[in-house]
């Protein structure tokens, strides 16, 4: 599971770089967002928009890592392909996240 | 066009396995006619019905096969999900209960939407356990739409 990162004004940008978060990988990526976020800004976005399928073992660890993070430290998510979005939906996770249509979206003024 | 397509796979019940086996059917259900309004229903349920085989029905257990028989009919498809490992408790399909989300972040459920997810997606499910065999029936429809 490959992940990158960038630091932008005060919001740390995570990309995940697997077309899929599934059952297979749920538990390295847990473990990729605990390193690539620790010492990190307060605000993390999620970069989804390479992500074209996710199962609910990939949707419990994106969870796990918003936990891992503390409660001084948020997770937001963009670039939600519909599938991605779907699965976020039926699951009533779309209340818990905010979820942004695209990057920019999640790095507007307005968003912060 | 065919009134009735085939697609079949049987792969080791590893995660590995089963990640690029649910790939490889819902880009053969496609190729063969799966209505593309569908084919994430028909993902995301067959996705959660082969993790429970590899996660619960072979826990413990030294991990066999997962066979899949796909029927592509004109206005509904049958997926058969076959395996040989523990049978579902109770001997029943287990409701499709959504995990509650709790009050805090620190509630929140990391799991327990298979089921869940399986039964809101799909028109009919059916089990049966036989000669130490796990047969799971599931049944999309999709009335057709005019175009």
């Amino acid at each position: 599971m490959a992940l990158t990162s960038t630091t932008k004004d005060a919001t740390q940008i995570i990309k995940v770089h697997s077309d899929r978060i599934d059952a297979a990988m749920a538990i390295q990526f847990k473990e990729d967002m605990r390193n690539e976020a620790e010492g990190g800004a307060e605000r993390v976005v999620l970069d989804l928009s390479g992500v074209e399928f996710i199962d609910s073992s990939g949707l419990g660890a994106i969870v796990a890592s918003m936990k891992q993070l503390g409660s001084d430290r948020r997770l937001d998510l963009a670039g939600l392909h519909p599938f991605v979005e779907k699965v976020f939906r039926l699951t009533r996770m779309d209340t818990v996240f905010k979820l942004y249509p695209t990057l920019d979206d999640a790095l507007a003024p307005s968003a912060k | 066009m065919c009134n009735r397509n085939s697609l079949d796979l049987s792969f080791a019940a590893t995660e590995a396995e089963a990640s690029a086996g649910i790939a490889q059917l819902s880009i053969g259900l496609e190729a063969q006619g799966l209505p593309p309004h569908k084919a994430a229903d028909v993902k995301i349920a067959l996705a959660e019905a082969i993790n429970n085989v590899v996660e619960h029905a072979y826990a413990g257990i030294t991990p066999a096969k997962v066979q899949v028989h796909c029927r592509l009919h004109q206005n509904w498809l049958d997926i058969l999900i076959s395996d040989t490992g523990n049978p579902l408790p109770g001997f029943r399909v287990p409701e499709g209960v959504p995990a509650p989300l709790g009050s805090s972040i620190d509630e929140l459920p990391e799991g327990g939407f298979g089921w869940f997810l399986i039964h809101e997606l799909t028109s009919d499910i059916r089990y049966e356990r036989s000669d130490g065999c796990n047969r799971l029936s599931l049944r999309f429809d999709f009335p057709r739409h005019t175009i």
